[in-house]
């Protein structure tokens, strides 16, 4: 089978009515309960966006999304703001791409973002320096002590950053959290907006800030059921499978040279849908479609993980 | 819920913190022994859950009594709420005044911020540098932010924990007063100045918020009643909650937390709101570098908060209040809660007030220091149990407040204006200050002057004369800055004291 979502099942819901807005002088109609960022992706604009998630409740972490609204003192989220009749909406204003600047060079400064699709067309079309902070701060062994309200001021020399050590405490997946903005998504997708497992949390606080299990035992020791599900919503690649971590290690990792196929998981009677990552005749990953109505792009752990023996040669 | 917890164990005296708080684990399903029963029932579920809001409290509790929280500890609170270990975690290191990595039970916390930087904060912290060694568990001191006793500055916070914990403020404080606090503990450090002394105000005629300052005895009800406490209330009774509301517009009062909303507006927008039950939550976490205006009124006239936030659940439709108290306060919280207790068994709280047929009560919940717990939807998590991030709004606390439900948020300062506005009337109140912003307003005033303080002005005021009003800078210095406001403030020069 291959990756069509035609084929996939329309969930029909009530009638609803639609609200007229303008965005960027284009007037749009959508659905109502609609937000922002879907009337803007409606008339064709671009809305740069990390910590939205198209199957979680938005939010509102990333700051990149904002959009101006006229009548409102302050920029507004496009990605949580819900349509309302006759608004008017801007997406490219001065103040817009002053503020997506800032915000890009703040994360791109602090996070190791190369693995974040789409930031590098972003940085440039924001004209954003991240490198005017000064040189990035050396890796920091003790992020994950937390000494809230203890405020260790640097000396400006340097750019304070996540660089951190890489976890790696288990076959499956890794967690690089020098590339993680801290958007919550895997916190969410952990918790009551899908997995209910609760294995992770955001620990610490202010820059100081960790996705973190209790006490930062390592997942073998947490709640991790290993669904993987936060590698699917992690916008960063701050999360990944180990086999992705590996292959970049090495050099290996080539994303144009891979296929992606999705197909039925044939484990349970489930239904759910599995988009298998292939290079070189090789399984190197697993995601799920969104889009399907049976899991949402969430899986358990064989599912995710469980391939192995399809490439046992 | 079917959690997965480490090992780790709590001990005895985690335990009995937590069940004193909370009760006995009556069951293997909050956190008790597992026996034969348990496997054939089922608890939990809502129930369980729903106590959620007791995670800061219990958290509260454990640092109280053993100075920190340990993974034992943290799993037997999150067994006896049914809250994953890792939320509480991410809870427990959201607070400055807690700590999940072992520590002294003596702890000093030593104010760096603006008003004690400015009165030799720098020194005392040098010193101790030199004889205790770095900041940190190790040497028991540590960096604070303020403390909110900037009127007797430099400040610093002495914590035993213990059964009960000794909390105790050392303001003005030498290094000395720290080395003594953590050697021999700070039970035998001279008492706290007495909380007039915030006031230079007190006693003066024609004060209308800070009137009972300094006359009045903080821990006594009836010597409130003898100051025409509880006539406010009598007042509002008589009007009806919507004739209160209308009179709380008419006054123009505009809220004193920072933000100048109209207290009137917010008040009639959560009253007509149709979801139930509604609450009231007052913001007491006053964080804002240089302020202690709230403290004044905590400490120098708890039972006027009291009688306020009666009267605002009254006209609100409130059931039941909370006091978010920030935790570097603990005077104002001992007169709090003895007032809360003897407004109760005077029946001015709980069931059938004052034989209306009306109930209402009030709780304290303590923050654990944290800036961000002052902005109203961070009191909401806090409150809730969880990390005290802001909400995104909308909506609005007036639609979806705490726990989801419609809820007025107001600071402590903006509550007890409504006292003179019931016994005033609203447009009697309004013709204080200015047309555009009505009725007193309380300044702090702290630094290099000679009498800091809280002061008592009509808007309208210059900065000049309330420099005037603290005595000015001490003789032979001259005024070479003032901050206007705190962390987000800005700076002016001395010579610019026109500004209103």
């Amino acid at each position: 089978m291959t990756a069509t979502h035609e084929r996939t099942p329309v969930e029909m819901g009530m009638p609803v009515r639609l609200v007229t807005l303008s965005v960027d002088g284009q007037e749009v109609s959508v659905p109502e309960g609609s937000t922002l960022l879907d009337a803007c992706t409606a008339v064709g604009e671009d809305i740069p966006t990390l910590c939205y998630g198209d199957t979680l409740t938005p939010k509102n972490a990333c700051r990149v999304c904002m959009v101006e609204v006229e009548g409102s003192r302050v920029l507004v989220p496009s990605c949580s703001r819900k349509v309302t009749e006759n608004v008017v909406v801007r997406t490219d204003t001065e103040r817009v791409r002053h503020s997506r600047r800032l915000v890009l060079e703040l994360l791109g400064s602090s996070v190791d973002l190369s693995t974040t699709p789409h930031v590098e067309e972003w940085m440039a079309e924001y004209a954003a320096d991240p490198g005017r902070f000064g040189p990035p701060a050396p890796e920091d062994l003790h992020r994950d002590v937390h000494e809230p309200g203890e405020h260790h001021a640097g000396d400006g020399s340097v750019a304070e950053t996540m660089e951190q050590p890489d976890k790696v405490d288990n076959d499956l997946y890794v967690r690089d959290y020098s590339k993680c903005i801290l958007c919550y998504k895997c916190v969410d997708a952990c918790g009551t907006q899908w997995q209910n497992t609760f294995a992770i949390q955001v620990a610490g606080r202010g820059f100081e800030s960790q996705i973190s299990t209790e006490f930062n035992v390592e997942l073998p020791e947490s709640a991790c059921v290993y669904c993987g599900n936060c590698i699917e919503v992690c916008p960063t690649g701050a999360l990944s499978f180990k086999s992705e971590y590996d292959m970049r290690a090495e050099g290996t990792w080539n994303e144009d040279e891979q296929t992606q196929t999705t197909t039925l998981c044939t484990f349970c009677g489930v239904g759910c849908n599995l988009t298998l990552h292939v290079q070189d005749n090789t399984i190197v990953k697993v995601s799920s479609p969104h889009d399907h109505s049976v899991g949402h792009g969430n899986l358990c752990i064989k599912g995710r993980f469980g391939f192995q023996h399809v490439q046992n040669r | 819920m079917d959690l997965k917890f480490t090992d780790a164990t709590a001990h005895e005296d985690e335990r009995d913190a937590v069940d004193r708080l909370i009760g006995e684990a009556h069951s293997g399903w909050y956190g008790g022994e597992r026996d034969a029963t348990d496997h054939r029932m089922s608890y939990g579920g809502h129930q369980a859950r729903s106590e959620r809001h007791l995670v800061l409290e219990a958290l509260h509790a454990v640092n109280d009594r053993v100075g920190w929280i340990s993974p034992g500890a943290l799993n037997y609170i999150g067994r006896r709420l049914s809250v994953p270990p890792a939320d509480v975690y991410s809870v427990a290191t959201f607070y400055a005044l807690f700590s999940t990595a072992p520590r002294p039970k003596r702890i000093v916390h030593v104010c760096t911020d603006v008003a004690c930087e400015a009165l030799g904060a720098k020194g005392v912290c040098d010193t101790l540098q030199a004889r205790l060694g770095p900041p940190g568990a190790a040497s028991g001191w540590k960096h604070s932010p303020c403390l909110g006793v900037c009127e007797r500055a430099p400040a610093a916070m002495a914590v035993e924990a213990g059964d009960p914990v000794v909390e105790h403020v050392i303001a003005p404080t030498t290094a000395d007063d720290v080395v003594q606090a953590l050697e021999v503990g700070p039970a035998t450090l001279a008492a706290e100045a007495s909380p007039t002394m915030a006031v230079p105000q007190a006693g003066d005629e024609g004060l209308i918020l800070l009137r009972r300052v300094g006359r009045v005895d903080p821990e006594s009800i009836d010597d409130y009643i003898a100051h025409d406490g509880y006539q406010a209330l009598d007042r509002a009774l008589e009007m009806g909650p919507q004739a209160v509301v209308q009179e709380v517009i008419a006054s123009g009062l505009m809220g004193r937390g920072g933000a100048a909303f109209p207290t009137g507006r917010k008040w009639e927008a959560t009253a007509g709101q149709p979801a139930q039950p509604h609450y009231l939550v007052c913001n007491a976490d006053e964080s804002e570098p240089g302020t202690f205006k709230d403290r004044a009124i905590l400490e120098g006239d708890p039972f006027s908060l009291i009688e306020a936030m009666t009267i605002a659940a009254y006209a609100t439709g409130a059931v039941r209040g909370y006091i978010y108290l920030r935790g570097e306060y603990p005077r104002s919280y001992r007169l709090l809660h003895n007032a809360l207790h003897a407004a109760r068994k005077r029946g001015y709280l709980g069931a059938d007030i004052l034989g209306t047929g009306w109930s209402f009560d009030l709780e304290i919940r303590r923050g654990a220091g944290a800036y961000i717990c002052g902005e109203e939807t961070a009191i909401f998590n806090s409150i809730e149990g969880y990390r005290g991030e802001p909400r995104t709004k909308p909506p609005f606390p007036v639609e979806v407040g705490l726990f989801g439900k419609p809820t007025v948020v107001n600071n402590v300062e903006t509550l007890v204006n409504v006292l003179p506005i019931m016994e005033l009337g609203g447009a009697a109140y309004a013709q204080i200050g200015t047309e555009q912003s009505t009725g007193p307003k309380l300044f702090c005033i702290s630094g290099n002057l000679v009498r800091p303080g809280v002061y008592e002005v009509p808007f309208g005021s210059t900065l000049g004369e309330m420099i005037e009003l603290a005595g000015g800078v001490p003789e032979g210095r001259t005024l070479q800055a003032i901050l206007l406001g705190g962390a987000a403030g800005s700076f002016v020069r001395g010579d610019e004291l026109d500004i209103h």
